[in-house]
């Protein structure tokens, strides 16, 4: 489980996000929605520590991240995985290079063990006889399933998931989606998606957090939604003619 | 207030680059394979540079001794001595401020907004020092070499040009070569080689690391690489002659 306690982030006076307040639970995937720019990406930064929020504090099991030493800080990471919007592989290793990666820079285990928890992720993710190929030489979606094996390799506790179906077809995003599903349940992880993907969220979210406006404008579970009176998040969940189909069909109208 | 942001900012990032390495072996690994990337891929470009500038040295030498009381080792001595000095370790030095300076800023500012050093960071990987170390290592342990090379070839270059143009015998030019050759002289181009090296590097790095933005960005801090390594190379050129020659 992970708690946000009052956090808030500015950068050169300019407030972006205020007085966050959430907690996103274990074996949940929980959805950070909002419009571009809202601030939903500085929110996952600051939980992972790759920003310093202004005010308040990020709680990893009880324990608050700025409170750790910088060793404590190392080993928590560890337990981190995270796929990146742009998958962020490192582009002059090879897919299984890229995945062995934290396993050699961290695993106690043999390099034949390694090597068996690497095969393991890939074939998880469906990612077969691909091994030798660089990133470049791999679809956007193939791209994602390899940086979602990275992610799972040190079995982490905590997934954090940075706009999943950027740049893919619909078809790849629900594979990808289904995966983070599967995975949040296989794993058991606190799983964190940054999205604004309203198929993803209507596919695979158990808890909604809406940023709007620099705060948690409201949050609740995905049955929720459309029951919500909350007209920010109606504008911005309904906004396309699809969705408001789908909250016609939801409310049975 | 910039210059000293910049400074202080350069020192706390080297403190992060000589923190505890995660794994010795990895960052070993990594060493090894810079030395070939950064090192010896810039053989050619050395040995090139090298061989002309010692044949020019040697030409322009004789050409400018008119006076008959100078003896004709002179042109195998200074081609010595201005190679050993000067050309050598801070010419090259330069050079390969532009030549592996631009990669190592290209290399780790691509990575930077990619997101791969955020992925390095997350996973609690020291990004600093994972990227940066390697190539402080590997330059620092290359670049003698590559520089004991250039002293050799440029002696050479100017050996063929002066006896090739017959302007000079190859017995006196060997004579001038081994004329009052004090050794400390090449201890000197040396440490010298080795503080440009560290420059180069970590230079290069300090601005690969800190891009923001996209290529065209990548592009500035390759090239800002190249001009503040080199500035910094020359102003150290200077402050070692003082210290170690004077």
């Amino acid at each position: 489980m992970i708690e946000v306690r009052g956090l808030s982030k500015s950068f050169d006076q300019v407030e972006v996000l205020q007085d966050i307040n959430a907690t996103f639970k274990k074996g949940r995937v929980n959805q950070i929605i909002g419009k571009s720019g809202s601030g939903k990406s500085v929110l996952a930064k600051c939980i992972v520590g790759l920003i310093r929020p202004t005010q308040g504090e990020v709680v990893y099991d009880g324990e608050s991240f700025q409170a750790m030493d910088k060793e404590r800080k190392k080993l928590l990471r560890q337990e981190i995985g995270m796929l990146f919007q742009s998958s962020a592989l490192f582009d002059s290793l090879t897919v299984l290079e890229n995945v062995l990666f934290p396993l050699r820079m961290f695993a106690t285990q043999s390099e034949h063990e390694m090597r068996e928890r690497a095969d393991f992720c890939l074939k998880r993710v469906n990612i077969v006889g691909q091994d030798a190929k660089y990133p470049a030489e791999l679809s956007g979606g193939m791209q994602k399933r390899v940086g979602i094996a990275r992610a799972i390799a040190m079995q982490p506790k905590y997934l954090f998931v940075d706009e999943p179906n950027s740049g893919l077809d619909p078809q790849t995003s629900i594979v990808i989606d289904n995966l983070i599903r599967e995975i949040t349940e296989e794993f058991d992880t606190t799983t964190i998606v940054i999205t604004h993907d309203m198929n993803s969220l209507m596919g695979i979210a158990d808890e909604v957090f809406f940023i709007h406006n620099k705060r948690l404008w409201w949050q609740g579970s995905r049955d929720e939604l459309a029951r919500s009176d909350n007209q920010e998040l109606q504008d911005f969940i309904f906004a396309g003619s699809l969705m408001r189909q789908v909250r016609k069909a939801l409310r049975g109208e | 207030m910039a210059l000293l942001f910049h400074i202080g900012r350069y020192f706390m990032l080297l403190g992060e680059v000589f923190s505890k390495p995660e794994r010795r072996s990895v960052y070993w690994k990594r060493t090894v394979e810079e030395m070939e990337l950064l090192g010896v891929k810039s053989l050619g470009i050395v040995s090139l540079l090298s061989l002309f500038m010692g044949a020019v040295i040697a030409i322009q030498t004789k050409t400018n001794i008119d006076s008959p009381l100078i003896p004709f080792y002179v042109v195998g001595f200074t081609v010595r001595q201005s190679t050993i000095l000067e050309f050598s370790p801070t010419i090259i030095s330069l050079i390969l401020a532009g030549k592996v300076g631009s990669t190592i800023a290209a290399e780790i500012g691509s990575m930077r907004v990619r997101e791969q050093i955020d992925a390095l960071d997350i996973m609690g990987v020291n990004s600093a020092g994972y990227l940066i170390l390697p190539k402080i290592l590997a330059t620092a342990l290359i670049n003698p070499f590559l520089i004991i090379i250039s002293m050799f070839l440029s002696i050479f270059g100017g050996w063929m040009a002066g006896v090739f143009t017959g302007i000079i015998s190859s017995e006196n030019y060997i004579a001038g070569v081994q004329w009052d050759f004090d050794p400390y002289i090449v201890s000197y181009a040396l440490v010298k080689t080795v503080v440009f090296a560290v420059i180069i590097a970590t230079v290069s790095a300090y601005q690969g690391y800190y891009t923001r933005g996209g290529t065209r960005e990548v592009g500035i801090s390759s090239t800002r690489a190249v001009v503040y390594s080199d500035v910094v190379i020359l102003i150290a050129n200077y402050l070692l002659t003082q210290l170690l020659l004077l």
